[in-house]
């Protein structure tokens, strides 16, 4: 019964080597890479005087980006762990009427509004996700109907105590308050005052802001996505956690049969895109001072289209949150790009729709690849 | 149903088995689907489960590693009664089960998958990370030993053949402390030298001293490796015969109930 170490050759003559650029390509970031690369060199040689890379002009699709960059985190594990929240969109909707609603309306003091509307949405996140366990759904279809039942509670909710559909007065109300520049305040507003004085940036040179750089400092909204990006990419690939997300998307059974928690990954993994839609949502209504009941829609979509770009599989299982990070970028920066280069906005949704397809395509052909299949 | 060609004798169980399982029942609503079947494992013997489909043969092994719990019987691990109320409960007391088409994720890593469940990991800064190197050495050491050769521990388990899949989580059981090994069906979708790397395998374990449970319906695997003999039939345990006991006709008979299979084979000329 020993024959087989016996026969057992150094190196299997049947395998191929595989040439360094096969390997990249089996990484999930490759497409990100590749399309980053390609998009900024696209806007660089075409809108390059146009002001898109001037501070203010990079601010603008940063903020975009970053913007982008929250949800997909979230949509990026969650989809990993081998599921889909569609209720994304609507969910930025409800958690910006409810910090809306509780500080400006119900006069709580905003920090409290914020926690609140953390916990809620959080809470809204894990039934979510328990009912996707309990009933054996697919995901899409339970998130689905909470697509409608959040937004219809939205709308509701601000017709019925306020009779509008818009709420102001936000940044009155959180004025001093210590939670909200957390969301919406700027930090190396000092740095910036400073390149302005020594002339290395644009600073206003008329009006009240005279003296003052166009660019006052980085949002906190660009920080929340660094720390996420750089907290999920953690979380995935570093720790034993992660390990337990890949089981779980790529076979649940499987991972069950070794001991591995799937239904809490899964439902924490809900939770922490509710997370992430709630922390876009309070940075928006802080950013606007405002929330509107139609905040944030179809923001699901191109969540998950930013995860597809970057190179995850629709299945689960594969994926990466750098790729996913790079897609909300492409995203981002295509977006404001034609608008800097002047083209028809509308050309954006052709835009979208054929680099989806392409992504699908190409993430298909790198699980063959992976697997081995034919 | 005639009576069978070849008597099975209920032997007394020997005190040193590592898993005694006594007249266990399991009912799915109004299906009876096991109706009091019992076996025991001892160390280092590796004890086929022999049953046509339908037998329960699943539905026994999944009761043994705490995915169903039992209606009625006894379950004695290690001398003491059991009541494993999670699969997770049988693995922490040392019985691992390698599923056919469960075994692994084909996307992952064949490291990732290796420590599925059993990461290991170390501490930087208070902060408690996934040990990547250390499991990429175990890994690559481990199936060395089963003799297969990695490209690379970040290979995906998808690139391996269904013999090396099965290979690898059997080494991933014994590494992590099995002490009994439950393989359902192991050899059933593999070809003739995948099927000999696995029962080398099979082998190789058992002389470490590792009590192996092997599933199949083909005699002649089972006859390859097996010490001791269970066939089950409708949900019952049929009996229990020692390697030498005990032909493969004999076997082959009593698996599919006896005198029916008889005059079919009869008519194939005996190639069944």
């Amino acid at each position: 019964m020993t024959q087989a170490e016996q026969t057992l050759p150094e190196s299997d003559e049947r395998i191929k080597e595989r040439s360094s650029f096969h390997k990249a390509l089996i990484r999930p970031e490759l497409g990100g890479v590749c399309g980053t690369i390609l998009v900024f060199l696209f806007f660089f040689l075409t809108a390059r005087d146009s002001g898109m890379f001037s501070p203010a002009g990079v601010l603008n699709w940063s903020i975009v980006s970053s913007q982008f960059i929250i949800i997909a985190v979230g949509a990026c594990l969650l989809m990993i762990a081998g599921e889909f929240d569609l209720s994304v969109g609507s969910m930025i909707g409800f958690s910006g009427m409810s910090i809306a609603l509780l500080s400006v309306t119900f006069g709580w003091p905003v920090w409290l509004a914020i926690i609140t509307t953390f916990i809620l949405c959080m809470g809204v996140g894990a039934l979510n996700g328990w009912l996707v366990i309990k009933t054996g759904l697919p995901s899409f279809i339970v998130t689905l109907a909470f697509l409608f039942i959040l937004r219809g509670l939205t709308i509701f909710a601000a017709i019925s105590t306020t009779s509008k559909t818009i709420i102001g007065g936000i940044r009155d109300v959180a004025e001093g308050d210590w939670l909200a520049p957390f969301f919406g305040g700027k930090v190396l507003t000092g740095v910036f005052q400073w390149m302005g004085d020594e002339g290395w940036i644009e600073v206003y040179t008329r009006g009240i802001k005279k003296g003052q750089p166009v660019v006052e400092g980085i949002p906190m909204l660009m920080v929340w996505a660094l720390v996420l990006v750089i907290f999920g990419h953690w979380l995935l690939t570093k720790t034993k956690f992660g390990n337990w997300i890949f089981a779980a998307g790529g076979d649940a059974q499987a991972a069950r049969y070794v001991g591995v928690p799937v239904n809490r990954v899964k439902i924490l993994m809900f939770m922490f895109t509710a997370f992430c839609a709630c922390v876009f949502a309070t940075a928006q209504v802080m950013e606007f001072g405002s929330a509107g009941a139609d905040r944030g829609l179809l923001k699901e979509f191109e969540a998950i289209i930013s995860v597809v770009i970057g190179g995850a599989l629709l299945t689960g299982g594969y994926g990466s949150v750098i790729g996913a990070a790079l897609g909300a970028i492409i995203f981002g920066v295509v977006q404001q790009g034609l608008f800097f280069a002047g083209v028809e906005s509308s050309l954006f949704r052709v835009f979208l729709g054929v680099i989806l397809l392409l992504a699908v395509i190409l993430n298909t052909y790198i699980r063959r690849m992976i697997t081995g299949e034919k | 149903m005639s009576e069978p060609l070849f008597e099975m004798k209920n032997v007394e169980t020997p005190d040193e088995a590592i898993i005694k399982m006594k007249g266990i029942e399991k009912h799915f609503g109004s299906v009876i689907a096991l109706s009091g079947v019992s076996l025991d494992v001892l160390p280092g013997e590796c004890h086929c489960l022999l049953g046509d489909n339908g037998a329960g043969k699943s539905t026994f092994i999944k009761t043994m590693s705490g995915v169903h719990k039992p209606s009625a019987g006894e379950i004695y691990f290690e001398g003491k009664p059991m009541n494993f109320q999670r699969p997770r409960d049988a693995i922490s007391a040392g019985i691992a089960t390698v599923y056919q088409d469960l075994a692994m994720i084909p996307l992952m890593s064949v490291t990732r998958n290796f420590f599925m469940g059993n990461e290991p990991t170390k501490k930087i800064a208070g902060i408690s990370f996934f040990d990547h190197e250390h499991a990429n050495e175990v890994t690559m050491a481990e199936m060395k030993k089963m003799g297969i050769n990695l490209r690379s521990p970040d290979q995906a388990v998808g690139t391996l053949s269904g013999g090396e899949r099965q290979t690898v989580a059997i080494a991933r059981a014994v590494h992590f402390g099995a002490k009994i090994l439950i393989l359902d069906e192991p050899t059933s979708a593999l070809g003739v030298r995948q099927t000999a790397n696995v029962l080398a395998t099979v082998d190789r374990v058992r002389k470490q001293g590792i009590g192996v449970v092997f599933i199949t319906h083909n005699v002649r695997h089972a006859m390859a490796v097996g010490d001791r003999f269970t066939v089950l039939d409708r949900g019952k345990t049929l009996g229990t015969a020692k390697r030498g006991e005990i032909t493969p006709e004999e076997l082959q008979d009593l698996m599919a109930g006896g005198q029916e299979l008889a005059t079919l084979e009869g008519s194939l000329g005996g190639t069944v």
